[in-house]
């Protein structure tokens, strides 16, 4: 997790401290993509390289002629220094790339993630296409497991050792030992194939109508929530037993505050910081393509695209992924250090 | 600090420490180590103990592979077409083929024993989870106890370097390293690279984890008394670090580790569902997946038989992980 919340934070903050806060934290953000770049560069340009292997054979494949292999050396710049190959593509996001060999120009616009040598499409219209299948699976996951996981956590922790404890905490420990695509499997073959409840599509598209689109997406958004709503109602559960020790708490219910006030408005208010810390990284992750999910529902999202590409050997593909996945998660951290400042009394931006 | 692992609060009490024990008519209170309180706890966890007796079944079936599958199976990568319907070439018989001959049916396609595949799928499962734990421990506890130890600009390098790890899209990055490692590499061949591979890098996304654990412990223990004692006397740096601090921290590292192998065993299952495990035709339950995402509306029990499988053995070590958490908790109360 990025760093402790709450560091270098002063006590009593101004305007210009956020600001300055926001500022280090972006600049955090922006090394954190470099270095992901470029270790993903590393891996993608010199690893094959270091292990005897042709990268533009990497690019284009193996029955590629020797002539287009030298093309493609040269239009990837692959003969330059790593680190001019390293500013080139990073170039390239901002400002559109053109791949030159002589006359042949490819050109990639901005923002150029890079350029599958395959199927001749840049790698920035293949993210666009499926961000919003995984958007769409991300968003109505998290709104299920962050509801379902906390509340039962909260409940769980509350009601410590009754029956629906103990039954919460077995299905939740089930939870996080099952593999999510053998789930998946489990719940395609009953909901969709065997009982015959669920119609879904081949592709997902609002085009088949809203309830199509509904029904494809139900069971993926109930089984990844099911597995992550199993860790969230374990860490939930924890945090509040913790938080609910703690004197504050014997405070605001000593001073005669309602026992729902008490857990909402100081218990579950303190215990929401870690699991926002979890939470901030899981989006990002899912963002950054459900890999597992989309692969075992056949959703065309950025995961599929990632195995797609990982198969086909399209590399520019899978780095344009990498790197996008990793930009979501610094984001997602960002966003998640400024709402501690929301939830988190302790923490003061100003 | 001989006896590594003794309760911290039992040190100040000389009743409980061993001593002779002040005759007040009571009972007499003999001396525990926290490893036999900790293992008296653990005797009476039943769920804990069936954990853990579930996983020492499947270390037990992933050593004695050969001897369990020649003697109930046929072996892994034989093909039995004549087990399979010739017009769907699915498994004739019911579910999947169960029968007294093959325990567990046989694969569509390929009529291949599903037993025998589970039983040398363990090996692939156990061996790659355990190694990349002990990757993660080694490397993590190092870091760890470095970091906290020296603080300053050693301890600041080392957190933003497990930040930057533990933020790292790592399912993604697994894939695409493996996807671009050669199959022959460093003179090991075969499935050999596979499973160094899958080794080292669930190994090296692992340690942050076990870092982050190690550096607070650390950051904790290094102000006790008997740190500064140590070093009163003269002890150096590399005397406090592995002979004073890292015996105070075997019990939370052992509780991460058996707790991280699960977390490895369906890592390891997730990259073969995706085609970056060990090469076919080596036997992985992910790999059993994979193909069975093929066929699984027509034979679902291919599918229900490595399910399962990853499932019971990870629920198993969860369960024992927990179990010896608690009971290596100084402050529980069992």
């Amino acid at each position: 997790m990025a760093g402790s919340p709450h560091e270098g934070l002063p006590a009593t903050a101004g305007p210009h401290t956020v600001l300055a806060y926001l500022i280090r934290r972006l600049f955090a953000v922006v090394i954190m993509v470099l270095v992901v770049l470029l270790a993903t560069f590393t891996i993608f340009f010199m690893l094959p390289k270091w292990a005897g292997q042709d990268v533009a054979v990497l690019f284009a494949g193996k029955a590629t002629g020797v002539e287009q292999l030298q093309g493609i050396r040269i239009k990837l710049g692959l003969d330059d220094p790593l680190l001019v190959q390293f500013w080139d593509f990073v170039k390239g996001i901002p400002m559109g790339r053109d791949y030159a060999n002589g006359d042949d120009v490819t050109h990639c616009a901005a923002p150029c993630f890079g350029y599958s040598f395959r199927t001749e499409v840049p790698v920035w219209t293949t993210l666009k296409d499926a961000l919003p299948v995984t958007g769409a699976l991300a968003a109505g996951a998290c709104v299920l497991w962050l509801l379902g996981g906390v509340a039962t956590g909260v409940v769980s922790a509350l009601r410590r050792g009754s029956i629906w404890d103990r039954a919460a905490m077995t299905t939740a420990l089930a939870g996080v030992s099952l593999p999510i695509f053998f789930t998946g499997m489990v719940a395609m073959g009953l909901f969709v194939h065997s009982f015959g409840w669920v119609h879904i599509a081949d592709n997902l598209s609002t085009d088949d109508g809203i309830g199509t689109w509904f029904q494809t997406l139900i069971l993926p958004w109930i089984v990844l929530a099911f597995l992550n709503a199993a860790m969230y109602a374990r860490l939930t559960r924890a945090t509040m037993l913790e938080v609910l020790g703690e004197d504050y708490i014997r405070t605001a219910r000593s001073k005669g505050l309602g026992e729902g006030t008490v857990i909402t408005r100081h218990a579950l208010r303190s215990a929401m910081t870690p699991i926002l810390t979890v939470f901030g990284l899981d989006i990002g992750v899912l963002l950054g393509g459900a890999v597992l999910t989309e692969s075992t529902f056949n959703l065309p999202g950025l995961g599929l695209a990632a195995v797609q590409a990982i198969s086909n050997k399209d590399l520019p593909v899978i780095l344009g992924v990498t790197l996008f996945a990793a930009l979501a998660i610094a984001v997602a951290n960002l966003v998640v250090d400024i709402m501690y400042a929301v939830i988190d009394p302790r923490v003061r931006l100003g | 600090m001989t006896a590594p692992l003794q309760e911290p609060t039992k040190e100040a009490d000389p009743v409980a420490a061993g001593g002779p024990a002040v005759d007040s008519g009571v009972k007499k209170v003999e001396g525990r180590s926290l490893k036999q309180i900790a293992w008296n706890r653990l005797k009476q966890d039943r769920v804990a103990l069936t954990g853990g007796i579930v996983v020492l079944v499947l270390v037990v079936v992933a050593v004695f592979a050969p001897l369990i599958v020649g003697l109930l199976g046929h072996p892994p990568n034989e093909f039995h077409q004549d087990m399979l319907d010739p017009l769907t070439n699915l498994p004739t018989g019911d579910l999947g083929g169960v029968s007294s001959d093959y325990l567990f049916g046989v694969e569509p396609n390929k009529g291949r024993d599903v037993f025998s595949r589970i039983v040398y799928g363990a090996r692939i499962s156990l061996l790659v989870a355990f190694l990349a734990a002990l990757v993660a421990v080694a490397l993590g506890t190092l870091f760890g106890i470095v970091a906290g130890y020296f603080g300053g600009w050693v301890d600041a390098l080392i957190s933003r370097i497990m930040d930057v790890l533990l933020s790292f899209p790592q399912l993604l990055f697994i894939i695409s390293l493996v996807s671009v490692l050669p199959d022959d590499l460093l003179g090991l061949t075969g499935s050999g690279v596979r499973i160094a591979v899958l080794v080292a890098v669930i190994g090296f996304f692992g340690w942050p984890y076990v870092g982050r654990i190690v550096r607070g412990q650390t950051l904790s223990l290094r102000e006790r008394e008997y740190v500064e004692a140590a070093r009163s006397l003269g002890g150096g740096r590399t005397h406090i670090l592995f002979r004073e601090l890292l015996p105070n921290l075997v019990a939370p590292i052992t509780v991460y580790a058996t707790l991280m192998i699960p977390t490895n065993i369906l890592t390891e299952a997730a990259l073969s569902f995706l085609g970056a495990g060990v090469r076919p035709p080596t036997a992985s339950w992910g790999g059993m997946l994979r193909d069975a995402l093929e066929t699984y509306e027509h034979d679902p029990m291919f599918m229900v038989f490595p399910g399962v499988t990853i499932f019971i053995t990870v629920l198993a070590f969860n369960l024992f992980g927990d179990g010896l958490r608690d009971a290596l908790d100084p402050k529980g109360t069992r």
